[in-house]
């Protein structure tokens, strides 16, 4: 009886330990899937990871895959983060400036409250298309590190240029902004 | 006898006062998480975490129950700014699962601790000895004595 016993102590202790071991060869081998923003920065080609969501600036939802064949600047951004105030206003000048040539700036509004996101839009006069991720559904497919970043999307659906990772308005990173909207546009010039 | 008796509706008075009574702000912030730094409202200082309790706040005054403002921020920012996740549907066995391992563990410690004990006390009962080697065994002793 006793070492009818021990053997099944044993035999469940090694298939834990074995489950375990499983477990964390899966996690290095398989669990690793890189976000978009890292794939860019190491000059894979990118296809802007794809998203349906709700809108903040009107009613019902907006699909990446409904602006397709429209050059982007996806930024994303939330009420409560101090750059993306300062930012607000230079997206809203590059979205007027360019909407001719068929630009469109897309605000997502990331792990944020609605009426908080939607009192931000009307402060700061943004009439560009704006999308609600309180969940944070973007995040991990897209590589967000930190709010705000900004990402630029040509009109095959292929991410171009640099992801600005801070304001797009600091001194840094308007050469990157103005560049990004260019390779979106189709001009490398 | 009277005495016992008022304690008793005393006692029983404060803990229904006490699961009636409207939560705190700092029993909520406990409860819930920060959505961009993973730990609980009362332990960050993030910017959305202090939005978060002023929400709570005003909640609050405003009349709203514990299970209506977890049920609004999850809406909001999903199920995990739960701390411990919700006993229902698929979350429920992120509670089963430990208490069945748990169960699982004390049985087994259990029926080791049986038979452990049976085999001490099989050890304590001698082998009877052979009838030969017993009869050889006292003439022995009686030489010894005589």
């Amino acid at each position: 009886m006793t070492g009818k016993v021990q053997r099944v102590g044993q035999a469940i202790a090694i298939a834990g330990v074995a489950t375990l071991l499983g477990l964390l060869i899966w996690k290095v081998a398989f669990d690793n899937e890189q976000g978009a923003a890292d794939k860019l920065a190491k000059g894979e080609l990118v296809h802007a990871p794809a998203f349906s969501l709700d809108r903040l600036d009107r009613d019902g939802t907006l699909s990446l895959a409904a602006l397709k064949g429209k050059p982007l600047v996806v930024n994303f951004w939330a009420s409560w983060c101090g750059p993306c105030k300062d930012e607000a206003p230079v997206l809203q000048q590059a979205y007027e400036r360019y909407r001719k040539q068929g630009l469109v700036v897309l605000g997502v509004d990331v792990k944020d409250f609605r009426e908080d996101a939607r009192r931000f839009m009307r402060r700061y006069g943004i009439t560009y298309p704006v999308v609600y991720d309180g969940k944070g559904s973007t995040i991990g497919r897209w590589g967000l590190q930190g709010y705000p970043e900004t990402f630029f999307v040509d009109r095959t659906g292929k991410l171009v240029g640099e992801r600005i990772a801070g304001a797009v308005d600091i001194e840094r990173n308007r050469e990157t902004f103005e560049r990004g909207i260019a390779l979106a546009l189709g001009d490398p010039s | 006898m009277t005495r016992a008796l008022a304690l008793c509706a005393l006692l029983a008075a404060l803990v229904a006062g006490a699961a009636t009574a409207a939560p705190s702000p700092s029993d909520l912030e406990a409860e819930l998480v920060c959505p961009v730094c993973g730990t609980t409202l009362d332990q960050s200082d993030a910017p959305i975490a202090q939005r978060m309790k002023r929400y709570i706040r005003e909640r609050l005054a405003a009349g709203a129950s514990e299970k209506q403002i977890k049920a609004e921020l999850v809406d909001q920012f999903g199920p995990g700014v739960l701390a411990e996740p919700p006993k229902s549907g698929f979350d429920l066995l992120a509670w089963l699962v430990p208490l069945g391992i748990g169960v699982i563990g004390a049985v087994f410690v259990a029926i080791l601790a049986v038979a452990w004990s049976r085999r001490r006390a099989g050890d304590a009962t001698a082998p009877e000895l052979d009838p030969e080697l017993e009869r050889r065994l006292d003439a022995e002793l009686r030489r010894f004595e005589q």
